[in-house]
């Protein structure tokens, strides 16, 4: 639901069920809800099964990448001998994204759930919940919910009494963006810097301690006991849009819009209700400008590109972006853009693990031309530089954020390029002291 | 080895891991295949016994790991959440990242700087009351602007609930 607000009739609630509900949040409350009964029925079959299940729901990764999660559960080894791990990433820190923060809150044992039936699925006798350090409350939730799920003989020794063992650790971050990136969380796991990793070796064949991984974001794994529950054809059926992209996804919804919060719908529901019917459209007097629809690290889009765009991954591609993370940034016409995306960029540079020639030059020299150009020294040739500078930041790198840095740069100048002549050419008194 | 020159600090360092600090860790390496796994739970531990790590708590905790100093440097410095400078008795991070900013976290910010006395950014007031650190999305744009004061998220703060909010620190 649109958590903090009462569900919007537009919403398709399954998730966000019981967000606000704090009698979900114990194991008892869990399972009279009808709690670990998808687990149990996981339990009564083969691990392949479940896999094939997952697969046929159509389920994809909800931490940005939009992988199909069956398909990537299958990449585990059979029968390899080796210790297997799961890794819930619980970092949350793309800007714009806060939904794994109240599925967390809310409902913790549906996590747990959605954990200890991956992990049967996967052949994992570890799960690892890395949940980023300044998620204080998350953190204190979680430890609670998997110390009761101990108690109540959910996990251990025996799955449920009956199955596997399965042992789950919350892991506390400490402060690094990259750690959010699957295998620079997995160096931080081992008690390392949080660099990424050169793949390949992929996770599933040497993942976290060398050994076969598996990272799923919280929400696509709060996602399978439902899938479980009740049926991938249900699931499969959750598809406004188009047949790619299923079930349903939190989007994150923040900046200026009136009733910023979470809101849960059907794949393939157009960006507009999301935007204007549920989140209550821009503060009065205000118009839409632009959109950054998953998380910080997509493309900016105008007010244009919005219109008719619908909330899947096809949807938002076609309209020039990506789905992402499903943290929708709105901005309104008051919104300084060539200030924003400096901002944008000074957080990229901030978070550069610094590994990659490209990445860690490149988002600091954005970073200083921006300035310049917001301090009023900006040259006319500045914006072939930064165009130039994110060229070679896009496709060269270890991981993607030095492409993220790059990302609402291109955008930001290809749809708002008068805001940044203006500060060229003085037009704009300066909104930043000359550095 | 101790030396005449020595600073105080350093000859009168009191290990972190001792008694009861050092069973949790021990039941931690229970609990991962390797100890260095153990290298941020025992960071934590340093800094929530100690309020920050010193280079004296990076040699012990390298000590504990089995790994060496320099090591836990690297891996200290990479993460913003350990301080390696003693610190105010309240830590208050600030998200000014492009959602919360266009909600006004900036005015906040400002606010906070001097309703605290510090001024400026990431220095403690005289009174050794607050530290104040400017940091990046904290995960909760939706309730611009969220602030951390030690372990206690705060979501919706404004300019005018600073003051309000910072009486509860002493
Ligand atoms: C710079 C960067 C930051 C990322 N941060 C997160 C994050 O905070 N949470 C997350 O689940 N995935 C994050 N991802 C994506 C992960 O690498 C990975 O694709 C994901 O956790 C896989 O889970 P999924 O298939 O369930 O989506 C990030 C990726 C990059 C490149
Ligand atoms: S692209 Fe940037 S963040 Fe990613 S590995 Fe390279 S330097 Fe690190
Ligand atoms: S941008 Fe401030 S919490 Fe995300």
């Amino acid at each position: 639901m649109g958590y903090p607000y009462p569900p919007d009739e537009k919403e398709t609630v399954v998730l966000s069920q019981y967000f606000g509900d704090e009698g979900a949040r114990s194991y008892q409350g869990w399972v009279k809800r009808g709690g670990y009964q998808a687990l149990e029925a996981a339990l009564a079959m083969e691990p392949g099964a479940v896999t094939d299940v997952v697969k046929a729901s159509g389920l994809r990764g909800r931490g940005g990448a939009g992988f199909p999660t069956g398909l990537k559960w299958s990449f585990m080894p059979k029968d390899s001998g080796k210790d297997h791990y799961l890794v819930c990433n619980a970092d949350e820190s793309e800007p714009g994204t806060f939904k794994d923060r109240e599925i967390m809150r809310w409902t913790p044992h549906g996590l747990i759930e959605g954990c200890a039936i991956a992990a049967y699925a996967i052949g994992a006798e570890c799960c690892y919940v890395y949940i980023r350090g300044e998620f204080t409350e998350p953190l204190a939730i979680m430890a609670k919910a998997v110390a009761e799920a101990y108690a109540n003989g959910v996990l251990g020794e025996k799955l449920l009494g009956t199955g596997p063992r399965l042992e789950m650790i919350i892991h506390r971050g400490a402060g690094a963006y990259i750690c959010g990136e699957e295998t620079g969380l997995m160096n931080s796991l081992e008690g390392r810097r949080g660099n990424p990793r050169i793949k390949p070796p992929f996770p599933a064949q040497a993942g976290v301690f060398g050994l076969p991984t598996t990272v799923n974001n919280v929400e696509t794994l709060a996602a399978v006991p439902h899938i479980i529950n009740r049926g991938a054809d249900w699931y499969q059926g959750i598809c406004l849009g188009n047949e790619k992209s299923t079930g349903t996804k939190l989007y994150s919804v923040c900046g200026h819009v009136q009733k910023p919060g979470n809101y849960e719908l059907a794949m393939g529901t157009p960006l507009e209700e999301l935007i204007f019917d549920m989140a209550g459209g821009m503060p009065p007097g205000r118009t839409l400008k632009a959109v950054i629809p998953g998380g910080s690290s997509v493309p900016i889009m105008d007010a244009e590109d919005v219109k008719g765009c619908l909330l899947d991954y096809e949807g938002v591609v076609e309209r020039g972006s990506m789905l992402g993370s499903g943290g929708v940034i709105v901005m309104d016409d008051s919104t300084d853009m060539v200030y924003q995306i400096y901002r944008l960029t000074r957080f990229y540079a901030h978070e550069s693990c610094a590994q990659c020639t490209q990445c860690r030059e490149g988002t600091a020299w954005t970073v200083k031309i921006l300035e310049r150009i917001l301090g009023g020294h900006g040259k006319e040739s500045d914006l072939d530089l930064l165009l130039d500078l994110a060229d070679n930041m896009t496709g060269t790198t270890i991981c993607v954020l030095s492409d993220s840095c790059a990302a609402p740069v291109v955008s930001g100048i290809a749809k708002f390029r008068s805001e940044f002549d203006a500060y060229l050419s003085g037009a704009r008194p300066p909104a930043l002291a000359a550095h | 080895m101790s030396t005449a020159g020595a600073s105080a600090s350093e000859t009168s360092y009191q290990p972190v891991f001792t008694g009861e600090t050092m069973a949790a860790l021990e039941t931690l390496f229970e609990r991962y295949p390797t100890k260095q796994a153990c290298m941020l739970p025992a960071l934590w531990m340093v800094q929530e016994a100690r309020g920050w790590i010193s280079e004296r708590a990076m040699a012990e905790v390298a000590e504990v790991i089995g790994v060496t100093p320099a090591y836990v440097k690297g891996v200290v410095t990479f993460y913003t959440m350990y301080h390696t400078h003693p610190v105010g008795r309240n830590v208050i991070q600030v998200c000014t990242t492009t959602p919360c900013s266009l909600c006004g976290a900036e005015a906040v910010l400002r606010t906070i700087l001097q309703e605290t006395g510090c001024e400026e950014l990431g220095r403690t007031s005289t009174d050794g009351r607050f530290t104040v650190q400017e940091v990046e999305c904290l995960g909760a744009c939706g309730f611009a602007t969220p602030i951390l004061v030690n372990d206690d998220f705060i979501e919706s703060v404004t300019p005018e609930r600073v003051a309000g909010l910072l009486e509860g620190y002493k």
